[in-house]
């Protein structure tokens, strides 16, 4: 093993610092190093999408990012979504609509679904399902999940 | 905004009258679960903690002849090297650990192997260092010597007389009396009543047909994990992502051979279990690395490790029989089974047997039953475990019956629908069930009466049926003064049971659901509480906080009477109001007081309820088949369902969609694919392939309230049922879709396409096992 490597990045709009291993992933530097354990871990191989983050705002699997690759990246994880101590109306939806049962996948699908209603503000269903397809859920059968992010869409427009 | 999310009916008891059940509250742990900061299995962090990985077999069938750790020690870096030479030896012991008997050197085994392996996958060796990375580089410095050994991945190769021998020592179990020579049938079992053959001779019209299952795993999204701390004073601590902790607790204590009260397990919040996490497998593994390296150690199986290390459901051959009269009314039905135990003896083919007629009342029956090794990961419990084979057996032929005799096969069911009062082959008498209710419901629903046209698509239906369970629970409540209660449970939470539990506490005292705060308690924190599984925890453990609440009552009774100076058998209690004559105080209220009148209460309460009533499921599907690929697409899809009462509907239709999804993944797509050497080909989500959000339809759902007499408000459990009808309802929209008869699953587009073409160049239409 050579020495870690110093990468500086934004994470959820604050500078950060971090020295990892160049076989680290992202994942595990989000979760090992830096403490946030909202991404989980469901396949390590970009199959589940239960780690999924936003990089340059775009929704990745973090399991499939080196570490090393975010330096001067912005990155945005499941624990920036709700702010200032209010919940995102897609963390609203979720729990009103009841889309979520275990929760184990659920940061990974409220970060996809943040960054398709950013791209797509009123999507139809075939849209979130298809946008949604790269995020595993075995609970719930996905139906309250696509109903939640409609509802979201819904009082996002509401809101603006 | 509400009717956003509805696409669900809820036919109600028209007696019932709550204020709290029935309602839909955010669930207590919500907020923690949407904004990342719940603590799953993976997301413990304790000072010095290390990781640990584990080395797997290459070969499916094999001795050990050695194993060589010395370099894989030297590595810099590693703590600790574990090999089965760690665990103690575990005798021939039978324990009952919470879900029936386990053989306690097969449990062992099974978490790290002796002196053969019996899968491709079943754990060797496990190595704890500073990061998972040392610990992987690690496993490929562990030098095992196999010396490899015939493989058998079919249950019908390992039941010849010649097959290789899995285990020497095994005799098969039949009803009780042992067999005399090694084999790999581990049981047999046989039920029967009336006289069936006899039936058969009369019966009008008899169809018999031969169907295939393939080994399916659970596709829970969360791996297996795992962390334990050895500390000096010979207490052991597990972190971990189970079921039952009392039964992980359990399991491992006997399989360390330590005394109970030297384990103490902690849940965290577990990403999925469907019967897979209830089995234990890194809990001793890491427990010893944790006591030779001195550092709490966790585990985290790998994607592929939990498909090959960890216990799916089995693969199938079912052979079953249906005769009738004129009138479609069955006079006698026969089942053979065989059921694929895996690489050790023990599997689900108990509740196979006693589930393949169990939706009719049928008065001449046979069924035989065998459990049987090969090698393949040791098959586990996965929802209503046994039952979703049978019933893509028994309701495919049911629903040849009602097209050969060209009746509704929803009539037909009718005509045979098990009762109050219908006794079970296996020996059951039904006590109140709702299936006749169930299939008038889908009898009149809408998807069943709409039209549906167009070439190649098809309509089918069918039911499921699962016992549901009750044994222990137990909880304690803390009143506290300012009118809330804490809630502590035993029941792990998978699926939003803190607040259906929390729902009938609330429900008992006449306060909000807000206003219990309930907690999952480790073992040293809370009483005996076995597993979450069987539909039993809203019924069982609600019934616990429904005893601890009648407790609350009681004792603020007291209080209330050593106010007014009365008898507290003089006290009323109602609707959150204590009162005797004009004095009254509320709930909230006498909290307030209770301080000063002898000290706040706790209550608690300890069940091993014996009311549980079975649960049916009917579904119907509209599939539409494409001819070139082969491929089916789900159209429409409605779950119905009793759930006896639903205590949080949006839960209990969270229950039905789920369950109704993974039986469709079931039914088209799922399975193990093995080379002939028992390498599992696919052992990765994209190739395993369950079901995405693409590929499944909205799933409507109508719950149907038939109370259960022996819950106060009426609960039978609802999470198993909802994945038994998928296969066989999805089969029978093919038949109509297509006039194919497919007989294995999954129905995937090659099997689909070759039966297409078969059918084409002049076969029957019946697919060729």
């Amino acid at each position: 093993m050579g020495k870690k490597i110093h990468v500086s990045t934004t994470i959820n709009g604050e500078a950060v610092e971090f020295l990892c291993e160049a076989r680290q992933s992202l994942l595990e530097v989000l979760r090992d190093t830096l403490a946030l354990t909202g991404a989980k871990e469901g396949c390590n191989n970009g199959n589940c999408g239960a780690c999924t983050i936003l990089f340059n705002g775009a929704p990745v699997d973090s399991c499939l990012v080196l570490a090393v690759e975010s330096e001067g990246a912005e990155i945005e994880t499941v624990e920036s979504i709700a702010t200032e101590g209010h919940l995102h109306p897609l963390q609203e939806c979720f729990l009103e609509g009841a889309a979520l049962q275990c929760g184990i996948c659920t940061p990974g699908f409220l970060v996809s679904a943040k960054a398709l209603l950013a791209e797509n503000p009123d999507p139809t269903e075939e849209e979130i399902r298809f946008e949604l397809s790269g995020n595993l859920c075995r609970c719930t059968g996905y139906d309250k999940i696509i109903r939640a992010v409609q509802a979201a869409s819904g009082r996002m427009k509401e809101v603006n | 905004m509400a009717d956003t999310y509805k696409n669900s009916q809820v036919i109600k008891d028209p007696d019932d009258n709550y204020k709290t059940i029935g309602t839909r509250p955010i669930r207590h742990d919500g907020v923690d679960k949407v904004t990342g900061r719940a603590i799953y299995g993976n997301d413990v962090k304790l000072q010095g903690l290390i990781e640990g990985a584990i080395l797997r077999s290459p070969v499916a069938h094999a001795r050990i002849l050695s194993i060589d750790t010395s370099v894989a020690e030297a590595l810099p870096g590693v703590f600790a090297v574990a090999t089965s030479a760690d665990l103690p030896e575990a005798g021939d012991k039978i324990a009952d650990l919470g879900e029936g008997p386990v053989n306690l050197a097969h449990l062992s085994a099974n978490c790290l192997a002796r002196d053969k392996v019996f899968y491709k996958g079943q754990a060797v060796a496990a190595v704890a260092a500073s990061n998972v990375h040392v610990a992987r580089e690690a496993l490929e410095l562990i030098e095992v010597e196999y010396e490899p050994l015939p493989v058998l991945t079919w249950v019908l190769d390992a039941m010849k007389e010649d097959a290789p021998i899995l285990h020497e020592e095994l005799r098969t179990n039949q009803m009780g009396k042992k067999g005399e020579s090694p084999t790999n049938i581990c049981d047999h079992l046989h039920f029967e009543q009336g006289d069936p053959d006899e039936a058969f001779e009369k019966a009008h019209l008899v169809v018999e047909k031969e169907f295939k299952t393939q080994t399916v795993h659970q596709g829970y999204i969360e791996p297996h994990v795992a962390t334990a701390h050895w500390n000096q004073d010979g207490h052991l601590t597990i972190w971990a992502s189970t079921q039952g902790s009392f039964s992980a607790r359990d399991q491992t204590a006997e399989t360390l051979a330590l005394p109970t009260s030297k384990v103490k397990v902690i849940p965290c919040e577990i990403g999925g279990g469907f019967g897979g996490k209830i089995p234990i497998y890194l809990e001793p593994v890491a427990a010893v690395l944790s006591k030779k390296s001195g550092r709490p150690v966790k585990i985290q199986m790998t994607r592929d490790g939990v498909f090959e290390g960890t216990g799916p459901t089995p693969a199938s051959f079912m052979r079953v029989k249906v005769g009738v009269d004129e009138s479609g009314k069955i006079t006698a039905a026969e089942a053979w089974l065989a059921y694929e135990s895996g690489g050790f003896p023990g599997g689900v083919i108990g509740p196979g047997c006693m589930c393949v007629f169990s939706c009719y009342d049928i008065e001449n029956a046979r069924v035989d039953g065998f459990d049987v090794c090969v090698n393949k990961p040791w098959t586990k419990a996965y929802r209503a475990p046994g039952s979703t084979h049978v019933a893509f057996a028994i309701e495919s032929v049911v629903d040849e019956i009602a097209s050969r005799l060209e009746m509704d096969p929803i009539e037909l069911r009718l005509l045979n629908a098990a009762k109050e009062g219908t006794k079970r082959v296996d020996g059951p008498v039904y006590p109140r069930i709702g299936l006749v209710e169930t299939l008038e419901a889908a009898k009149n629903h809408d998807h069943y009466n709409a039209p549906l046209e167009g070439p190649w698509r098809g309509r089918g239906m069918a039911s499921g049926f699962w016992f549901n369970i009750g044994l222990k629970s137990a909880v304690t409540a803390h009143v506290n003064n300012d009118g809330t209660v804490t809630l502590l449970e035993g029941s792990t939470d998978i699926g939003g049971t803190r607040t259906s539990i929390a729902m009938q506490l609330a429900e008992t005292l006449g306060i909000a659901a807000e206003d219990i705060n309930p907690k999952v308690a480790d073992t040293d924190s809370v009483g005996y509480t076995d597993i979450t599984g069987g539909s039993r925890v809203t019924f069982a453990t609600g019934l616990a906080a429904i005893e601890a609440g009648k407790d609350i009552i009681s004792q603020m009774k007291e209080r209330a009477a050593r106010l007014w100076e009365c008898e507290p058998a003089d006290v009323e209690f109602a609707e959150a109001l204590f009162s005797r004559g004009d004095d009254s105080i509320s709930f909230s209220d006498l909290c307030a007081k209770l301080s000063n009148t002898g000290g706040l209460i706790t209550a608690r309460a300890s069940v091993d309820p014996q009311g549980f009533t079975n649960g049916f499921a009917v579904h119907i599907c509209d599939v539409e088949v494409d001819p070139e690929t082969g491929k089916v697409d789900i159209l429409r899809y409605t779950a119905l369902q009793d759930a006896g009462k639903a205590i949080h509907p949006s839960y209990v239709e969270g229950q039905l969609q789920g369950g109704s999804v993974q039986g469709i993944g079931w039914a088209l797509n799922e399975e193990y694919l093995f080379d002939d050497e028992g390498k599992m080909l696919n052992p990765t989500m994209l190739d395993y392939r369950m079901p995405t959000a693409l590929d499944v339809p909205m799933i409507d759902t109508v719950i149907i309230e038939v109370p259960n007499p022996s819950h106060p408000f009426g609960v039978r459990g609802v999470g198993e049922p909802p994945i038994i009808p998928p296969p066989p309802a999805i089969a029978n929209a093919i038949k109509n879709a297509t006039g194919l008869r497919m007989t294995e699953l999954p129905m995937s587009p090659p099997r689909i396409f070759a039966a297409l073409r078969n059918m084409e160049n002049g076969s029957s239409g019946e697919q060729e096992l």
